[in-house]
């Protein structure tokens, strides 16, 4: 599933393989395309409240519906997606194209006949959580009990019940009683996948705080607080920007979680709270590129990250639509880019190298020119197989292993 | 927000990053000796971190429009001004707000930044300018000059308060206009009064002179191979006095070219 700015979610379905070439999996198409979220007006505040879709997350599939949540920055909506292929026809009190019946007119009953029709795929709001975010959500994430999930803005994070939208409880507050004392915020937060009364959530001063719900009401105080001390000598004004994290996820196996700085991804083990176990550099050659990407903002992007579904390898996205990939057991990395002019469909990718400094290689790409205008901050990797969907500006692009 | 006009102010600064670069590579293929010959002014650090500072400022200031400011963001932004005024302040180089005749001054001192993206450790081995334990020593030295020249446009102690209150409170951003530095206080009252169309047009009235700045700065320095981070590579430092007084001719030039644009 994708959503944008302006609102809308589309889903994307791997077709049937084709029985001709039964060694090549099947293509994605739309599936279905609803409006999620509308723009509206804060009167309060006199301020708009943008329709972009910040996060969509799916909830484990329990029967033939599916079921997701998406939020913008202030309200959560859970999506029912089904399918409608058949019609139910030989109705009692209406005639076929709707019109009630005068029911002196009935004369004998019939039982309905269900009769096949083209496949309708709909989606419809069937809960709206809305009224419980003062800053803007940046995070949500479905517990493992299938039952709860949580939502964080930049101070607060709420517990909710999928059934219940009237209702949230705070778990975590992190706003000072004085505004001007504010110096930290709330980045990301996620569930941990197997033990649902565990989450972690990260700052932007680069620190992780994982918590226990079983602990008190409210998780103020974190069970263990993940930080890797600063190297001195690397210091500089940028670094408290370039150290804010922008996603945080568990590994499947939940033992690791990995990180996303501005320049690295940093993978944890949960057991270790004072250094990362892994540190991966995603665009070391942007480091004396800092006070221009903060002129023009860049330095604020947030990049996301995930894990392969065996947790051996990780992906994140860079600038270019270039996007990255590190293999944790061989340490090899790869640079691989988005976009139709670099290749065609079905085509393999060729690795992509940044020129750092020196002279210039044949069909490397130098610093300089480098489009920070084509970022890469979405991507995401088929939870069994070796298939990723990476998202460059408005175009989805979806990779998979070659089948030999 | 502005995503318009984040878009607009982006594609500016990247045209300026861009034209600068070009300008120094042509340039530096010229004069490729790579020695001191030809140097006629270096942006030392107080000035770039005070262009920083200033531009953090209008950062924070710049994204109060329509939509809510991303909270992130600004708090970002604001520890890394109050880094900066931190350091100021043990440097001494803290000072009350000088009149200043134009007002327009400290848009001047908006030399390039590239200088600070090198970690201390890189500073203090000596490659590109003194360290920072050197402009220590240095400092000292031209505190008289610098306090004479009115380098620093620093805003009073009073600054960071308003400035946070005025950042996260939004429902009062009259009250704390009052301390902010008096060059950029033209900005902030514009703003404030002006409807959303004109502060674009205020908006890219400051870029566009930002931008003849920064390349006539970048032409004054390309001279000198300086002006982004990869041309300083090659140099040692030059010594202190003769680049402050390098850089008051250079400042005194572009206050009178300031003035031409502003008033064209």
């Amino acid at each position: 599933a994708t959503g944008d700015k302006g609102g809308r979610v589309v889903i994307f379905q791997r077709e049937q393989e084709n029985k001709s070439r039964p060694h090549s999996r099947g293509e994605y198409n739309v599936y279905s395309t609803f409006q999620s979220h509308e723009p509206e007006f804060d009167y309060l505040k006199s301020l708009e409240i943008e329709e972009k879709i910040n996060k969509i997350r799916w909830l484990p599939q329990q029967n033939a519906a599916h079921f997701l949540l998406s939020t913008n920055d202030k309200t959560i909506k859970l999506w029912k997606i089904s399918e409608r292929d058949k019609r139910a026809e030989g109705y009692n009190l209406k005639d076929e194209d709707g019109r009630l019946r005068d029911p002196f007119r009935i004369t004998a009953l019939r039982v309905p006949i269900l009769k096949p029709m083209d496949l309708m795929v709909e989606a419809s709001p069937r809960r709206i959580f809305a009224n419980a975010h003062t800053y803007h959500i940046n995070s949500i994430s479905v517990n493992s009990d299938h039952e709860t999930y949580l939502s964080a803005d930049d101070l607060r994070i709420n517990l909710w019940h999928l059934e219940i939208t009237d209702r949230s409880f705070n778990i975590v507050d992190i706003k000072p009683a004085n505004m001007e004392e504010l110096t930290e915020v709330i980045t990301a937060a996620e569930f941990h996948p197997h033990h649902c009364n565990v989450f972690v959530y990260s700052s932007s001063k680069g620190t992780i705080r994982l918590c226990d719900m079983r602990s008190s009401a409210l998780c103020d105080r974190h069970s263990k607080f993940f930080e890797e001390p600063e190297d001195p000598s690397s210091r500089s004004f940028f670094s408290e920007i370039i150290s804010s994290i922008s996603d945080v996820k568990f590994s499947h196996s939940g033992r690791y979680m990995m990180t996303r700085d501005y320049l690295s991804v940093k993978v944890w083990d949960l057991n270790m709270e004072n250094r990362p176990v892994e540190t991966y550099q995603v665009h070391e050659y942007l480091r004396s590129k800092l006070c221009s990407l903060y002129e023009n903002d860049c330095i604020f992007d947030k990049f996301e990250c995930c894990w392969n579904g065996s947790d051996s390898a990780i992906m994140t996205g860079s600038y270019n639509n270039f996007f990255r990939m590190f293999d944790r057991n061989t340490r090899r990395d790869i640079t691989l880019e988005a976009s139709r002019e670099s290749s065609k469909p079905r085509a393999i990718l060729k690795p992509r190298k940044v020129c750092t400094g020196g002279k210039r290689k044949k069909d490397e790409i130098s610093v300089d020119s480098l489009d920070f205008n084509k970022k890469i901050l979405h991507t995401a990797w088929h939870p069994m197989e070796n298939i990723i969907a990476v998202a460059a500006t408005n175009n989805l692009y979806i990779f998979q292993d070659k089948i030999n | 927000m502005g995503e318009e006009e984040g878009l607009h102010q982006t594609q500016l600064l990247d045209t300026m990053f861009v034209r600068g670069l070009k300008r120094k590579c042509f340039d530096g293929e010229e004069d490729i000796e790579g020695t001191l010959a030809g140097i006629k002014a270096i942006p030392s650090y107080n000035l770039q971190r005070q262009s920083l500072l200033d531009m953090s400022l209008v950062k924070l200031q710049l994204c109060h429009m329509l939509v809510e400011p991303n909270l992130c963001r600004s708090v970002l932004i604001a520890n890394t001004v109050r880094q900066i005024q931190e350091e100021m302040t043990q440097d001494g180089t803290w000072q009350m707000i000088n009149t200043q005749s134009t007002g327009q001054a400290s848009l001047d001192r908006l030399v390039s930044t590239d200088i600070l993206c090198r970690s201390s450790r890189e500073q203090a081995e000596g490659k590109h300018v003194p360290g920072y334990t050197t402009y220590n020593k240095d400092f000292e030295g031209d505190q008289a000059q610098d306090s004479s020249e009115t380098m620093s446009t620093a805003s009073s102690v009073q600054v960071p308060r308003n400035l946070q209150s005025n950042v996260w409170e939004m429902e009062n951003p009259q009250e704390n206009k009052g301390n902010f530095q008096k060059s950029l206080d033209q900005i902030f009252e514009t703003l404030e009064n002006k409807s959303p169309n004109s502060v674009e047009d205020l908006f890219s009235e400051v870029d566009n002179s930002y931008y003849d700045l920064d390349t006539m700065l970048t032409g004054m320095m390309s001279n000198s191979k300086m002006g982004h981070c990869d041309g300083l590579e090659t140099f040692s430092s030059p010594t202190a006095t003769a680049s402050n007084s390098n850089c008051k001719s250079d400042l005194n030039e572009l206050d009178h070219i300031v003035e031409i644009l502003v008033e064209s």
